[in-house]
């Protein structure tokens, strides 16, 4: 057990070294998120209109109201019977706008800072009133509430995405490259022929990833919560936990993706449909409200998925580490997996 | 002396290729073993299945008279033929990384003064000379201060200096008493560092012996090069035979010293002759009909 600890320790140092010493490799892993985050906050800061929007109708008449305004242009209506629901969904930019037809006159909601909130209101209040008075000047017809000092500005809902986004491309291309270029010019080869044990070497491998990752994505995290004001409000220890297992989760697959690959263009292609997946049905740019239901039943065998609502209920909704514990067992049981198919699968030379 | 490794009837089939047919051998401990022929003749292949990093269509392999276990991977040391080593770590970190993956290991310092290392510990991997490298993944072949070495074409690439420098390490470890198998396609190598031969070519094994017993049973006759200037008429009736080439008399005879007593005898001037003693080359050239650089 000590030796198998050393052998583990041995290459779990030795990788760290490598990547440290790669100065320009080491550069970018930080340069990057910040590149990203500067890029949306200039994005959404500025009155550029998204192309499409999601609106609730709640209330007993929100059959007929639905079936009036899915009828518009680039507008998708869907019916929430729970308007508190239908509220909360608004607040976390899974909604562009809400409609409650219990009152009359109907009252609509928006966010004041949802990137796509004043696009709906044009597209389909606007709209509407012109239509129920044949294009004269409108009375008011529905009544306006803003979201404004109760919303998740979409910065920081979007946030917990972009550091998924990043800890996962971080983590399934780093090790998966690293590996299939070990296996390709022998290094491998050469440690297949010392007493180390495929565990060691992808468990040292996966540690090696996860001490990086965690140091960037903690530098990351703390220069956008200084720069950005961004807020935690609900378990640390829980946002850690999420990040440390969504981390291991993804760097697992990533190691599944390279046990017996020998070329990189292969297992690029072959994450590349991983990831790209990830990245439209795990939420990390736009919510998947509105999307077929399989959409998002096929969302949930993603770590990725897991990864973002977990960090997303703890930092905008105040969750308790209680509150995502399905989330944590969802992760540590991926990355169990993963790692275990792994060791039985892979291999130290070329076939 | 007792066998340290047995193979027998190793086979390693490819689809369209049989890359090695029947291989069998026994080597003694304490014995350097050569595995000689061209590129391509299945050495490479034959070593990597015994190593145990190459999957055997079939044969068996037996270590200290034992099929192959976790015990085999702590007591061999394997410098395979074309390796890279792990990038951004110097030549000490590389020895220390390698050396904690063995339960036994040997005096570090020791390896890196018989492997000449000292001068570049602190040098980038990616910073060091072809032959340095080379001594440096002899040196990981030496962590563990293993009972067998496999050194797979290990002077490949080098120039002439670095090869005789990397001979004597060579010969240091043969001085220690370790039994070592040596992959070659380099005649001299093989003769110099070898104790037991196997000349091998097609994925077969052609003959075995000692370089000594080789050469004498394909090629006990030396030559004797005469020139040219020399009249025919002098070397007649000569009790050898004597072929002409455009390079000079060739004459092939067992014992050199009795020629040349005949020809001091005719007092012919040999201020000009040229004595070719047999080598393994000239054996693999009788058994296949071609050279080992072919």
């Amino acid at each position: 057990m000590k030796k198998s600890f050393e052998r583990f320790w041995s290459m779990f140092y030795a990788r760290n070294m490598e990547f440290l010493r790669d100065r320009s490799s080491l550069t970018w892993s930080f340069v990057f998120p910040f590149f990203l985050l500067f890029g949306f906050s200039f994005v959404f800061n500025r009155d550029k209109p998204p192309d499409a929007v999601k609106i609730a109708v709640t209330g007993p008449a929100a059959q007929s109201w639905q079936t009036r305004i899915d009828g518009l242009p680039q507008v998708q209506a869907v019916v929430i019977a729970d308007a508190a629901e239908a509220r909360d969904k608004l607040a976390h930019h899974k909604l562009d706008l809400v409609l409650d037809t219990a009152q009359q006159p109907p009252v609509y909601q928006i966010s004041e800072t949802a990137p796509k909130g004043y696009q709906a209101e044009q597209l389909v209040i606007r709209v509407l009133e012109r239509k129920a008075l044949g294009n004269r000047a409108p009375p008011a017809v529905f009544t306006r509430q803003s979201l404004r000092g109760t919303e998740v500005p979409y910065l920081d809902w979007f946030f917990p995405g972009m550091l998924g986004m990043n800890i996962m491309f971080g983590s399934v291309f780093g090790v998966s490259y690293v590996t299939v270029r070990y296996r390709k010019n022998g290094v491998l080869k050469r440690l297949g022929a010392t007493p180390l044990k495929p565990f060691e070497y992808l468990s040292a491998q996966l540690a090696s990833r996860m001490f990086l990752l965690m140091f960037t994505t903690a530098v990351i995290f703390t220069g956008s919560m200084l720069m950005f004001g961004f807020q935690v409000r609900g378990s640390w220890l829980a946002l850690i936990l999420l990040f440390f297992w969504g981390a291991a989760s993804l760097i697992a697959l990533g190691i599944l993706a390279a046990a017996r690959t020998e070329s990189e263009e292969l297992v690029g292609g072959v994450l590349n449909m991983t990831t790209w997946p990830m990245m439209f049905v795990s939420e990390v740019w736009f919510s998947l409200e509105g999307s077929p239901a399989w959409i998002q039943q096929v969302a949930q065998i993603f770590p990725l998925t897991h990864l973002i609502t977990g960090a997303r209920k703890v930092m905008n909704d105040g969750a308790s580490l209680t509150d995502v514990s399905h989330h944590l067992l969802i992760l540590i049981a991926m990355t169990l997996v993963f790692l275990s198919i792994s060791s039985a699968l892979f291999r130290w030379t070329k076939r | 002396m007792s066998s340290i490794l047995e193979v027998r009837d190793l086979v390693k089939q490819y689809p369209g290729l049989r890359a090695v047919d029947g291989v069998s051998f026994s080597i003694d401990a304490g014995v350097c073993f050569g595995l000689l022929g061209p590129n391509g003749a299945g050495k490479t292949t034959t070593i990597e299945m015994i190593e145990n990093t190459l999957d055997l269509t079939s044969g068996e392999v037996f270590y200290k008279g034992q099929p192959r276990g976790q015990k085999f991977r702590e007591e061999v040391g394997i410098q395979f033929q074309s390796t890279q080593l792990l990038q951004y770590l110097t030549v000490e970190e590389t020895l220390k990384t390698f050396h904690r993956l063995y339960t036994r290991q040997a005096s570090l310092q020791q390896i890196i003064e018989t492997c000449q290392l000292s001068d570049i510990l602190k040098r980038d991997n990616r910073k060091i000379s072809g032959g340095q490298k080379q001594r440096l993944l002899l040196a990981l072949a030496l962590l563990n201060e293993p009972e067998l070495i496999f050194l797979d074409e290990p002077t490949t690439g080098m120039d002439p200096q670095a090869r005789r420098n990397l001979w004597d390490i060579v010969q240091a470890i043969k001085n220690l008493g370790k039994t070592v198998i040596l992959t070659t396609h380099y005649m001299d190598e093989a003769q110099i560092l070898c104790d037991q031969i196997s000349v091998m070519d097609k994925g077969k094994i052609l003959t075995s012996g000692t370089p000594k017993e080789l050469i004498q049973r394909y090629c006990p006759h030396v030559t004797i090069q005469l020139p040219l200037s020399l009249p025919a008429e002098t070397l007649q009736n000569l009790p050898w035979t004597i072929e002409t080439t455009p390079g000079g008399h060739e004459l092939h005879a067992k014992d050199a010293r009795e020629v040349l007593k005949v020809l001091m005898e005719r007092d012919l001037d040999l201020s000009d002759i040229s004595i070719h003693s047999p080598n393994l080359e000239d054996v693999f050239l009788v058994l296949t009909g071609r050279s080992l650089r072919e």
